[in-house]
Protein backbone atom coordinates (compact mmCIF):
# COMPACT_ATOMS: atom_id res chain seq x y z
CA UNK A 1 0.00 0.00 0.00
CA UNK A 2 1.37 3.25 -0.91
CA UNK A 3 1.26 5.67 1.96
CA UNK A 4 -0.47 9.16 1.90
CA UNK A 5 1.80 12.00 2.88
CA UNK A 6 -0.49 14.51 2.35
CA UNK A 7 -1.28 15.03 6.00
CA UNK A 8 2.32 16.21 6.23
CA UNK A 9 1.87 18.70 3.40
CA UNK A 10 -1.91 19.91 4.38
CA UNK A 11 -0.03 20.58 7.78
CA UNK A 12 2.92 22.05 6.83
CA UNK A 13 1.27 24.41 4.63
CA UNK A 14 -1.36 25.63 7.23
CA UNK A 15 0.81 26.20 9.75
CA UNK A 16 3.41 27.97 7.82
CA UNK A 17 0.28 29.93 6.40
CA UNK A 18 -0.83 30.75 9.58
CA UNK A 19 2.24 31.79 11.18
CA UNK A 20 2.73 34.17 8.44
CA UNK A 21 -0.66 35.66 8.87
CA UNK A 22 -0.84 35.53 12.89
CA UNK A 23 2.77 37.00 12.42
CA UNK A 24 1.51 40.27 10.83
CA UNK A 25 -2.11 40.47 12.64
CA UNK A 26 -0.50 39.93 15.92
CA UNK A 27 2.18 42.51 15.28
CA UNK A 28 0.00 45.02 14.06
CA UNK A 29 -1.90 44.52 16.72
CA UNK A 30 0.45 44.58 19.57
CA UNK A 31 1.79 47.67 17.68
CA UNK A 32 -1.94 49.26 17.38
CA UNK A 33 -2.44 48.79 21.33
CA UNK A 34 1.25 49.88 22.49
CA UNK A 35 -0.15 53.41 23.37
CA UNK A 36 -3.73 52.87 24.35
CA UNK A 37 -4.42 52.63 27.84
CA UNK A 38 -7.96 53.21 28.48
CA UNK A 39 -10.24 50.65 29.88
CA UNK A 40 -12.18 49.90 26.45
CA UNK A 41 -8.96 48.69 25.09
CA UNK A 42 -8.19 46.45 28.19
CA UNK A 43 -11.76 44.92 27.60
CA UNK A 44 -11.20 44.16 23.92
CA UNK A 45 -7.80 42.64 25.04
CA UNK A 46 -10.24 40.16 26.89
CA UNK A 47 -11.74 39.47 23.34
CA UNK A 48 -8.41 38.98 21.88
CA UNK A 49 -6.97 36.44 24.32
CA UNK A 50 -10.15 34.40 24.86
CA UNK A 51 -9.27 32.02 22.14
CA UNK A 52 -6.32 31.23 24.53
CA UNK A 53 -8.13 30.45 27.41
CA UNK A 54 -11.34 28.65 25.54
CA UNK A 55 -11.05 25.16 24.80
CA UNK A 56 -10.39 24.75 20.93
CA UNK A 57 -13.52 22.99 20.50
CA UNK A 58 -15.32 25.51 21.93
CA UNK A 59 -13.80 28.26 19.45
CA UNK A 60 -14.23 25.79 16.83
CA UNK A 61 -17.67 25.97 17.74
CA UNK A 62 -17.79 29.30 17.60
CA UNK A 63 -16.01 29.35 14.10
CA UNK A 64 -18.48 27.29 13.05
CA UNK A 65 -21.39 28.89 13.67
CA UNK A 66 -19.99 32.26 12.22
CA UNK A 67 -18.84 30.91 8.52
CA UNK A 68 -21.68 28.12 8.73
CA UNK A 69 -24.24 28.90 5.78
CA UNK A 70 -26.42 30.48 8.22
CA UNK A 71 -24.05 32.13 10.14
CA UNK A 72 -23.48 36.03 9.80
CA UNK A 73 -20.01 35.53 7.65
CA UNK A 74 -21.06 32.07 5.82
CA UNK A 75 -23.93 33.64 4.82
CA UNK A 76 -21.99 36.99 2.96
CA UNK A 77 -19.22 34.52 1.94
CA UNK A 78 -22.01 32.13 0.16
CA UNK A 79 -23.53 35.53 -1.79
CA UNK A 80 -19.50 35.36 -3.62
CA UNK A 81 -19.71 31.44 -4.14
CA UNK A 82 -17.28 31.09 -1.00
CA UNK A 83 -17.51 28.17 1.42
CA UNK A 84 -15.13 28.31 3.90
CA UNK A 85 -16.40 24.99 6.33
CA UNK A 86 -15.10 21.90 5.56
CA UNK A 87 -12.22 23.37 2.97
CA UNK A 88 -9.04 23.64 2.97
CA UNK A 89 -8.73 27.78 4.28
CA UNK A 90 -11.01 26.59 7.12
CA UNK A 91 -7.78 24.83 8.63
CA UNK A 92 -5.67 28.29 8.38
CA UNK A 93 -8.22 29.89 9.84
CA UNK A 94 -8.86 27.46 12.50
CA UNK A 95 -4.79 27.91 13.27
CA UNK A 96 -4.66 31.53 12.74
CA UNK A 97 -7.67 32.03 15.52
CA UNK A 98 -6.05 29.88 17.98
CA UNK A 99 -2.79 31.32 17.62
CA UNK A 100 -3.11 34.66 17.77
CA UNK A 101 -3.42 35.38 21.13
CA UNK A 102 -0.07 34.07 21.77
CA UNK A 103 1.57 35.89 19.05
CA UNK A 104 -0.18 39.02 20.12
CA UNK A 105 1.06 38.67 23.79
CA UNK A 106 4.39 37.81 22.86
CA UNK A 107 4.24 41.07 20.79
CA UNK A 108 2.85 43.02 23.12
CA UNK A 109 5.44 42.29 25.34
CA UNK A 110 8.18 42.73 23.68
CA UNK A 111 7.58 46.01 21.79
CA UNK A 112 6.64 47.26 25.72
CA UNK A 113 10.41 46.05 26.73
CA UNK A 114 11.85 48.48 24.32
CA UNK A 115 12.43 51.96 26.12
CA UNK A 116 10.49 54.72 25.60
CA UNK A 117 13.17 57.21 25.75
CA UNK A 118 14.64 55.37 22.72
CA UNK A 119 11.86 55.76 20.50
CA UNK A 120 11.56 59.40 21.40
CA UNK A 121 15.15 60.16 20.68
CA UNK A 122 13.84 59.06 17.69
CA UNK A 123 11.11 60.87 16.95
CA UNK A 124 13.28 64.13 17.57
CA UNK A 125 15.67 63.11 15.33
CA UNK A 126 12.63 63.27 12.42
CA UNK A 127 11.08 59.89 12.52
CA UNK A 128 7.90 59.40 11.49
CA UNK A 129 5.82 56.97 13.74
CA UNK A 130 5.74 54.65 10.97
CA UNK A 131 9.38 54.45 10.51
CA UNK A 132 10.14 54.40 14.61
CA UNK A 133 8.17 51.33 14.32
CA UNK A 134 10.17 50.11 11.56
CA UNK A 135 13.42 51.45 12.60
CA UNK A 136 13.75 51.31 16.18
CA UNK A 137 10.91 49.47 17.82
CA UNK A 138 10.52 46.30 15.27
CA UNK A 139 14.01 45.53 15.15
CA UNK A 140 14.77 45.66 19.40
CA UNK A 141 11.72 43.69 20.03
CA UNK A 142 12.80 41.26 17.04
CA UNK A 143 14.11 38.92 19.31
CA UNK A 144 10.77 38.27 21.20
CA UNK A 145 8.84 38.75 18.41
CA UNK A 146 10.45 35.75 16.57
CA UNK A 147 10.49 33.52 19.82
CA UNK A 148 6.67 34.32 19.10
CA UNK A 149 6.67 32.94 15.99
CA UNK A 150 8.43 30.02 16.89
CA UNK A 151 6.16 29.30 19.40
CA UNK A 152 3.14 29.92 17.23
CA UNK A 153 3.88 28.16 14.54
CA UNK A 154 4.21 24.71 16.96
CA UNK A 155 1.02 25.55 18.55
CA UNK A 156 -0.37 25.86 14.62
CA UNK A 157 1.31 22.47 13.72
CA UNK A 158 -0.25 20.70 17.19
CA UNK A 159 -3.68 22.97 15.97
CA UNK A 160 -6.80 19.92 16.52
CA UNK A 161 -9.75 20.48 18.02
CA UNK A 162 -10.99 23.35 16.19
CA UNK A 163 -9.84 22.82 13.17
CA UNK A 164 -11.57 19.51 13.03
CA UNK A 165 -14.68 21.45 13.85
CA UNK A 166 -14.34 23.66 11.28
CA UNK A 167 -12.38 21.57 8.99
CA UNK A 168 -13.19 18.62 8.95
CA UNK A 169 -11.07 15.48 7.98
CA UNK A 170 -11.05 15.43 3.90
CA UNK A 171 -8.16 13.76 3.11
CA UNK A 172 -5.63 15.49 0.88
CA UNK A 173 -7.26 18.53 1.75
CA UNK A 174 -8.16 19.27 5.10
CA UNK A 175 -6.56 16.30 7.07
CA UNK A 176 -3.41 17.52 9.05
CA UNK A 177 -1.38 15.28 10.91
CA UNK A 178 -2.70 15.62 14.24
CA UNK A 179 -6.39 15.14 12.64
CA UNK A 180 -4.84 11.81 10.97
CA UNK A 181 -3.60 10.45 14.37
CA UNK A 182 -7.04 10.73 15.84
CA UNK A 183 -8.42 8.93 12.92
CA UNK A 184 -5.94 6.19 12.91
CA UNK A 185 -6.21 5.40 16.30
CA UNK A 186 -9.62 5.59 16.12
CA UNK A 187 -9.84 3.07 13.34
CA UNK A 188 -7.39 0.64 15.21
CA UNK A 189 -4.78 1.49 13.06
CA UNK A 190 -1.60 2.16 15.50
CA UNK A 191 0.61 1.52 13.29
CA UNK A 192 -0.01 4.81 11.05
CA UNK A 193 -0.55 6.46 14.17
CA UNK A 194 2.70 5.78 15.38
CA UNK A 195 4.76 7.02 11.92
CA UNK A 196 2.27 10.38 12.15
CA UNK A 197 3.74 10.68 15.78
CA UNK A 198 7.17 10.19 15.17
CA UNK A 199 6.88 13.09 12.07
CA UNK A 200 5.32 15.53 14.29
CA UNK A 201 8.41 14.62 16.77
CA UNK A 202 10.97 15.26 13.89
CA UNK A 203 9.01 18.59 13.09
CA UNK A 204 9.24 19.87 16.97
CA UNK A 205 12.34 18.97 17.44
CA UNK A 206 13.93 20.78 14.49
CA UNK A 207 11.77 23.74 15.61
CA UNK A 208 13.33 23.55 18.74
CA UNK A 209 16.79 23.20 17.49
CA UNK A 210 16.26 26.18 15.10
CA UNK A 211 14.82 28.09 18.13
CA UNK A 212 18.01 27.02 19.62
CA UNK A 213 20.43 28.05 16.73
CA UNK A 214 18.64 31.42 16.69
CA UNK A 215 19.11 32.32 20.32
CA UNK A 216 23.23 31.44 20.27
CA UNK A 217 23.03 33.93 17.27
CA UNK A 218 21.47 36.50 19.34
CA UNK A 219 24.14 35.99 22.47
CA UNK A 220 26.70 35.85 19.57
CA UNK A 221 25.51 39.31 18.15
CA UNK A 222 26.05 41.21 21.37
CA UNK A 223 29.60 39.91 21.28
CA UNK A 224 30.17 40.12 17.43
CA UNK A 225 30.42 44.17 17.98
CA UNK A 226 34.15 44.14 19.42
CA UNK A 227 35.07 41.53 17.18
CA UNK A 228 34.33 43.71 14.14
CA UNK A 229 36.07 47.02 15.97
CA UNK A 230 39.02 45.10 16.42
CA UNK A 231 39.39 43.69 12.88
CA UNK A 232 38.66 47.23 11.48
CA UNK A 233 41.75 48.60 14.44
CA UNK A 234 43.86 45.61 12.86
CA UNK A 235 43.27 46.93 9.54
CA UNK A 236 44.02 50.11 9.91
CA UNK B 1 18.13 83.52 17.47
CA UNK B 2 15.06 83.33 19.99
CA UNK B 3 12.65 80.47 21.28
CA UNK B 4 9.90 82.09 23.39
CA UNK B 5 7.19 79.08 25.23
CA UNK B 6 4.76 79.79 27.85
CA UNK B 7 2.87 76.73 28.01
CA UNK B 8 0.28 75.28 30.82
CA UNK B 9 -0.49 71.83 31.99
CA UNK B 10 -2.38 70.37 34.74
CA UNK B 11 -1.09 67.60 36.27
CA UNK B 12 -2.89 65.51 39.60
CA UNK B 13 -0.45 66.85 41.87
CA UNK B 14 1.28 70.17 40.62
CA UNK B 15 0.43 72.62 37.67
CA UNK B 16 2.98 73.33 35.58
CA UNK B 17 3.19 76.70 34.17
CA UNK B 18 6.26 77.60 32.49
CA UNK B 19 7.00 80.87 30.34
CA UNK B 20 10.66 81.54 29.63
CA UNK B 21 12.82 82.90 26.77
CA UNK B 22 15.81 82.04 25.45
CA UNK B 23 18.41 83.25 23.20
CA UNK B 24 21.91 82.85 21.72
CA UNK B 25 23.50 82.39 25.35
CA UNK B 26 22.53 78.90 27.11
CA UNK B 27 19.67 79.26 29.03
CA UNK B 28 19.54 77.03 32.29
CA UNK B 29 16.75 75.59 34.33
CA UNK B 30 17.29 74.99 37.61
CA UNK B 31 14.53 73.14 39.74
CA UNK B 32 14.30 70.49 42.08
CA UNK B 33 12.93 67.37 40.68
CA UNK B 34 9.70 66.75 40.20
CA UNK B 35 9.71 70.65 39.41
CA UNK B 36 8.40 70.41 35.91
CA UNK B 37 12.05 70.84 34.35
CA UNK B 38 12.03 67.56 32.35
CA UNK B 39 8.34 68.38 30.96
CA UNK B 40 9.06 71.17 30.09
CA UNK B 41 11.93 69.97 27.61
CA UNK B 42 9.50 67.58 26.47
CA UNK B 43 6.80 69.91 25.52
CA UNK B 44 9.58 71.85 23.57
CA UNK B 45 10.74 68.85 21.72
CA UNK B 46 7.16 67.94 20.79
CA UNK B 47 7.11 64.55 23.17
CA UNK B 48 4.75 66.12 25.61
CA UNK B 49 1.45 67.96 24.98
CA UNK B 50 0.49 70.89 27.31
CA UNK B 51 -2.96 71.70 27.80
CA UNK B 52 -2.21 75.44 26.90
CA UNK B 53 -0.16 78.12 25.39
CA UNK B 54 2.21 78.57 22.78
CA UNK B 55 5.86 77.88 21.91
CA UNK B 56 7.72 80.00 19.11
CA UNK B 57 11.01 79.09 17.59
CA UNK B 58 12.90 81.32 15.77
CA UNK B 59 9.65 82.90 14.75
CA UNK B 60 8.36 79.70 13.46
CA UNK B 61 5.95 78.51 15.59
CA UNK B 62 5.85 75.10 17.17
CA UNK B 63 2.60 74.45 19.32
CA UNK B 64 -0.39 77.27 19.64
CA UNK B 65 -3.10 75.76 21.52
CA UNK B 66 -5.40 79.08 20.38
CA UNK B 67 -4.75 78.29 16.90
CA UNK B 68 -4.44 74.41 17.20
CA UNK B 69 -1.36 74.31 15.90
CA UNK B 70 0.92 70.98 17.21
CA UNK B 71 3.86 70.11 14.93
CA UNK B 72 5.01 66.82 14.99
CA UNK B 73 8.24 66.34 17.17
CA UNK B 74 10.05 65.37 14.09
CA UNK B 75 9.29 68.58 12.51
CA UNK B 76 10.68 71.10 15.55
CA UNK B 77 13.73 70.57 14.52
CA UNK B 78 14.49 70.46 18.44
CA UNK B 79 17.41 67.96 19.71
CA UNK B 80 16.80 66.81 22.87
CA UNK B 81 19.31 64.93 24.95
CA UNK B 82 18.57 62.60 27.25
CA UNK B 83 19.57 61.96 30.87
CA UNK B 84 20.29 57.95 29.72
CA UNK B 85 21.71 58.70 26.30
CA UNK B 86 19.12 56.58 24.65
CA UNK B 87 21.50 55.47 22.21
CA UNK B 88 19.96 52.95 19.45
CA UNK B 89 21.57 49.59 20.63
CA UNK B 90 20.76 47.62 17.50
CA UNK B 91 23.40 50.45 16.03
CA UNK B 92 26.89 51.58 15.84
CA UNK B 93 27.85 54.86 16.97
CA UNK B 94 28.19 55.56 13.07
CA UNK B 95 25.22 54.98 12.60
CA UNK B 96 23.36 56.56 15.60
CA UNK B 97 24.99 60.05 14.88
CA UNK B 98 23.81 59.34 11.28
CA UNK B 99 20.24 58.48 12.07
CA UNK B 100 18.40 61.95 12.09
CA UNK B 101 20.46 62.45 8.88
CA UNK B 102 19.63 59.66 6.89
CA UNK B 103 17.97 61.36 4.35
CA UNK B 104 20.31 63.47 3.34
CA UNK B 105 22.56 62.90 0.67
CA UNK B 106 25.16 59.92 1.60
CA UNK B 107 28.36 61.95 0.97
CA UNK B 108 26.65 64.98 2.96
CA UNK B 109 26.01 62.41 5.72
CA UNK B 110 29.18 61.11 5.48
CA UNK B 111 31.18 64.33 6.26
CA UNK B 112 28.27 65.57 8.99
CA UNK B 113 28.98 62.41 10.50
CA UNK B 114 32.62 62.25 10.13
CA UNK B 115 32.56 66.29 11.83
CA UNK B 116 30.91 65.25 14.41
CA UNK B 117 33.04 61.97 15.33
CA UNK B 118 36.28 64.59 15.44
CA UNK B 119 34.69 67.41 17.55
CA UNK B 120 33.40 64.09 20.04
CA UNK B 121 36.78 62.94 20.47
CA UNK B 122 35.14 59.42 18.98
CA UNK B 123 37.15 57.97 16.07
CA UNK B 124 38.37 54.39 16.63
CA UNK B 125 34.75 53.76 17.94
CA UNK B 126 32.89 54.24 14.90
CA UNK B 127 31.86 50.75 14.37
CA UNK B 128 31.24 49.91 18.01
CA UNK B 129 27.47 49.04 19.53
CA UNK B 130 26.88 51.62 22.60
CA UNK B 131 26.81 48.71 24.91
CA UNK B 132 30.62 48.57 23.96
CA UNK B 133 31.21 52.10 25.28
CA UNK B 134 32.37 53.94 28.30
CA UNK B 135 29.49 56.18 29.98
CA UNK B 136 31.11 59.60 28.48
CA UNK B 137 31.61 57.92 24.98
CA UNK B 138 28.06 57.10 25.38
CA UNK B 139 26.98 60.65 26.13
CA UNK B 140 28.99 62.18 23.77
CA UNK B 141 27.86 59.51 20.80
CA UNK B 142 24.38 61.17 21.80
CA UNK B 143 25.72 64.85 21.71
CA UNK B 144 26.82 64.09 18.32
CA UNK B 145 23.69 62.74 17.08
CA UNK B 146 21.75 65.48 18.53
CA UNK B 147 23.71 67.92 16.88
CA UNK B 148 24.28 66.08 13.56
CA UNK B 149 21.01 67.59 11.85
CA UNK B 150 21.75 70.72 13.10
CA UNK B 151 19.11 71.42 15.13
CA UNK B 152 17.58 75.10 15.58
CA UNK B 153 17.50 74.62 19.27
CA UNK B 154 19.78 72.02 21.82
CA UNK B 155 17.53 70.44 24.92
CA UNK B 156 20.42 69.02 27.69
CA UNK B 157 17.68 67.28 30.41
CA UNK B 158 20.47 66.30 33.38
CA UNK B 159 23.76 65.57 30.84
CA UNK B 160 25.59 64.08 33.40
CA UNK B 161 23.17 62.80 35.72
CA UNK B 162 24.56 59.18 34.50
CA UNK B 163 28.35 59.93 34.96
CA UNK B 164 31.07 59.23 37.62
CA UNK B 165 32.47 62.64 38.75
CA UNK B 166 35.73 62.52 36.66
CA UNK B 167 33.59 62.08 33.35
CA UNK B 168 31.31 64.84 34.83
CA UNK B 169 33.77 67.40 34.80
CA UNK B 170 35.58 65.98 31.11
CA UNK B 171 32.47 66.16 29.66
CA UNK B 172 31.12 69.01 30.83
CA UNK B 173 34.48 70.75 29.11
CA UNK B 174 33.35 69.26 26.28
CA UNK B 175 30.05 70.31 26.51
CA UNK B 176 30.96 73.98 27.09
CA UNK B 177 33.07 73.85 24.19
CA UNK B 178 30.59 72.45 21.85
CA UNK B 179 27.96 75.42 23.29
CA UNK B 180 30.19 78.40 22.39
CA UNK B 181 30.54 77.01 18.72
CA UNK B 182 26.74 76.04 18.79
CA UNK B 183 24.71 78.61 16.64
CA UNK B 184 20.80 77.96 17.93
CA UNK B 185 19.14 78.14 21.26
CA UNK B 186 20.92 75.96 24.15
CA UNK B 187 18.53 75.16 27.44
CA UNK B 188 20.36 73.15 30.01
CA UNK B 189 18.00 71.18 32.94
CA UNK B 190 19.89 70.34 35.57
CA UNK B 191 19.51 70.13 39.59
CA UNK B 192 23.54 70.57 39.61
CA UNK B 193 24.10 74.36 41.05
CA UNK B 194 27.74 74.22 39.75
CA UNK B 195 27.30 72.60 36.76
CA UNK B 196 24.56 74.71 35.30
CA UNK B 197 26.15 78.01 37.16
CA UNK B 198 29.12 77.15 35.03
CA UNK B 199 27.59 75.93 31.63
CA UNK B 200 25.08 79.14 31.20
CA UNK B 201 24.50 82.53 31.71
CA UNK B 202 20.64 83.21 32.58
CA UNK B 203 18.78 80.81 34.44
CA UNK B 204 15.38 80.18 35.69
CA UNK B 205 14.23 78.62 38.44
CA UNK B 206 11.52 76.63 38.32
CA UNK B 207 9.78 75.41 41.35
CA UNK B 208 6.35 73.46 41.96
CA UNK B 209 6.17 74.02 37.99
CA UNK B 210 6.14 77.44 38.30
CA UNK B 211 8.69 80.00 37.26
CA UNK B 212 10.17 81.68 40.91
CA UNK B 213 12.99 83.50 39.65
CA UNK B 214 15.18 84.63 36.02
CA UNK B 215 17.66 86.62 35.62
CA UNK B 216 21.52 86.72 35.23
CA UNK B 217 23.25 83.69 37.09
CA UNK B 218 25.50 86.24 39.08
CA UNK B 219 22.34 88.10 40.09
CA UNK B 220 20.33 84.76 40.66
CA UNK B 221 23.12 83.52 43.45
CA UNK B 222 24.00 86.59 44.68
CA UNK B 223 20.66 88.16 45.08
CA UNK B 224 18.08 85.34 45.58
CA UNK B 225 14.84 87.09 45.07
CA UNK B 226 12.37 84.58 47.10
CA UNK B 227 13.74 81.37 49.70
CA UNK B 228 12.86 78.88 47.29
CA UNK B 229 15.41 80.41 45.13
CA UNK B 230 17.94 80.65 47.88
CA UNK B 231 17.32 77.25 48.83
CA UNK B 232 18.06 75.69 45.34
CA UNK B 233 20.77 77.90 44.95
CA UNK B 234 22.78 75.95 47.73
CA UNK B 235 21.53 78.69 50.63
CA UNK B 236 21.87 76.70 53.87
CA UNK B 237 21.35 79.14 57.02
CA UNK B 238 17.37 80.64 56.92
CA UNK B 239 15.86 82.56 59.69
CA UNK B 240 12.41 84.00 60.41
CA UNK B 241 12.67 87.84 60.29
CA UNK B 242 11.31 90.73 61.33
CA UNK B 243 11.80 94.25 61.02
CA UNK B 244 13.37 96.58 63.52
CA UNK B 245 14.12 99.91 61.65
CA UNK B 246 15.14 100.38 57.82
CA UNK B 247 18.77 99.05 58.46
CA UNK B 248 18.14 96.45 61.68
CA UNK B 249 16.04 93.48 61.24
CA UNK B 250 15.63 91.00 64.29
CA UNK B 251 16.43 87.71 62.91
CA UNK B 252 13.81 84.99 65.03
CA UNK B 253 15.30 81.98 64.80
CA UNK B 254 19.28 83.05 64.97
CA UNK B 255 17.85 85.33 68.40
CA UNK B 256 20.03 87.94 67.53
CA UNK B 257 18.99 91.27 65.61
CA UNK B 258 21.74 92.11 62.20
CA UNK B 259 22.45 95.11 60.77
CA UNK B 260 21.07 94.82 56.77
CA UNK B 261 23.18 96.78 53.63
CA UNK B 262 19.96 97.27 51.56
CA UNK B 263 17.14 99.21 52.42
CA UNK B 264 14.64 96.52 54.17
CA UNK B 265 12.19 95.79 51.58
CA UNK B 266 8.79 96.00 52.78
CA UNK B 267 8.42 92.89 55.26
CA UNK B 268 11.05 90.80 54.74
CA UNK B 269 9.90 87.28 56.09
CA UNK B 270 12.94 85.60 56.12
CA UNK B 271 16.84 85.74 56.15
CA UNK B 272 19.40 83.78 54.84
CA UNK B 273 23.15 83.62 54.49
CA UNK B 274 25.15 81.12 52.76
CA UNK B 275 27.01 79.16 55.09
CA UNK B 276 30.52 80.01 53.14
CA UNK B 277 29.79 83.55 53.57
CA UNK B 278 29.91 83.20 57.87
CA UNK B 279 32.73 84.03 58.70
CA UNK B 280 34.68 82.46 62.17
CA UNK B 281 37.62 83.62 64.04
CA UNK B 282 39.57 82.32 67.40
CA UNK B 283 39.94 83.88 69.80
CA UNK B 284 37.03 85.68 69.95
CA UNK B 285 37.67 88.90 68.81
CA UNK B 286 36.88 92.12 71.17
CA UNK B 287 34.06 94.27 70.47
CA UNK B 288 36.27 97.45 69.10
CA UNK B 289 38.06 94.67 66.46
CA UNK B 290 34.82 92.88 65.74
CA UNK B 291 32.80 95.53 63.61
CA UNK B 292 28.89 94.84 63.47
CA UNK B 293 26.83 91.70 63.43
CA UNK B 294 29.59 89.79 65.08
CA UNK B 295 28.31 87.32 67.93
CA UNK B 296 30.07 84.90 70.53
CA UNK B 297 29.53 81.44 69.22
CA UNK B 298 29.79 77.59 69.81
CA UNK B 299 30.69 74.93 67.49
CA UNK B 300 27.73 72.02 68.24
CA UNK B 301 28.78 69.62 65.46
CA UNK B 302 31.15 69.05 62.89
CA UNK B 303 31.04 67.20 59.61
CA UNK B 304 34.54 67.00 57.26
CA UNK B 305 34.73 66.46 53.97
CA UNK B 306 38.04 65.92 51.58
CA UNK B 307 38.38 69.43 51.04
CA UNK B 308 36.26 71.56 53.18
CA UNK B 309 34.39 70.97 56.61
CA UNK B 310 31.03 72.14 57.93
CA UNK B 311 30.65 73.49 61.25
CA UNK B 312 27.15 73.42 63.24
CA UNK B 313 27.64 76.89 65.13
CA UNK B 314 25.19 78.17 67.97
CA UNK B 315 25.07 81.86 68.73
CA UNK B 316 25.52 83.60 72.09
CA UNK B 317 25.30 80.67 73.98
CA UNK B 318 27.53 76.87 74.58
CA UNK B 319 25.65 74.42 72.61
CA UNK B 320 23.82 72.00 74.78
CA UNK B 321 23.99 69.18 72.13
CA UNK B 322 24.81 68.54 68.52
CA UNK B 323 21.51 69.38 66.96
CA UNK B 324 21.38 72.86 68.97
CA UNK B 325 22.50 75.07 66.46
CA UNK B 326 21.82 78.22 64.82
CA UNK B 327 24.19 78.21 61.02
CA UNK B 328 25.64 75.83 59.36
CA UNK B 329 29.32 77.46 58.35
CA UNK B 330 31.33 75.76 55.90
CA UNK B 331 35.35 76.62 55.59
CA UNK B 332 38.30 75.13 54.24
CA UNK B 333 40.23 72.41 55.92
CA UNK B 334 43.40 75.05 56.25
CA UNK B 335 41.00 77.52 58.11
CA UNK B 336 40.28 74.07 59.86
CA UNK B 337 43.51 73.72 61.14
CA UNK B 338 43.80 77.17 61.79
CA UNK B 339 40.64 77.39 64.28
CA UNK B 340 39.72 74.42 65.88
CA UNK B 341 42.12 74.26 68.91
CA UNK B 342 40.71 77.67 69.66
CA UNK B 343 39.06 78.18 73.01
CA UNK B 344 34.90 78.94 72.55
CA UNK B 345 33.71 81.02 72.54
CA UNK B 346 34.61 82.23 69.12
CA UNK B 347 33.25 85.08 66.79
CA UNK B 348 31.12 84.50 64.39
CA UNK B 349 30.38 87.71 61.52
CA UNK B 350 27.32 87.89 59.28
CA UNK B 351 28.28 90.50 57.15
CA UNK B 352 25.54 93.17 56.34
CA UNK B 353 26.48 92.57 52.69
CA UNK B 354 25.97 88.50 52.73
CA UNK B 355 22.50 88.22 54.31
CA UNK B 356 19.46 88.14 52.13
CA UNK B 357 16.68 89.37 52.42
CA UNK B 358 13.74 86.93 51.38
CA UNK B 359 9.87 87.86 50.83
CA UNK B 360 8.25 84.46 51.06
Amino acid sequence: MSPDFSPIWVSLKTAFTATALVLVLGLAAAAWRLHRRSRLWELLDGALLLPLVLPPTVVGFFLLVLFGRTGPLGRLLWRFGVTVVFSWPATVIAATVVTFPLMYLIARGALEQVESSTLDAARTLGSSEWEVFLRVALPLAWPGILAGTVLAFARALGEFGATLMLAGNIPGRTETIPVAIFFAIEAGDTRHALGWAAVVLVISLATLAAMGAWTRYQRAYLVRGPVRAERSQRGA
Amino acid sequence: MALEVDIEKNFPDFKLHVTLAAGQKPLGILGASGAGKTMTLRAIAGLEAPARGRIALNGRTLYDSSKGISLASRARRVGLLFQHHALFPHLTVEENIAFGIRKLEARECARRVSEQIAAMHLSGLERRYPLQLSGGQQQRVALARALAPQPAALLLDEPFSALDAHLRSQLERQLRETLAGYDGVALVVSHNLEEIYRLCDELVVLDKGCVIARGSREDIFRRPPNRQTALLTGCKNFSRAKMVDPHRVEALDWGCTLRVEAGVPRGPDHLGIRAHHVRLATPQLSPQAAGENTFPCWVAATSEAPFHVTLYVRLNAPATGPSDYHLQVEITQEQWANLKSGPFPWSAQLGPDRLFLLPD
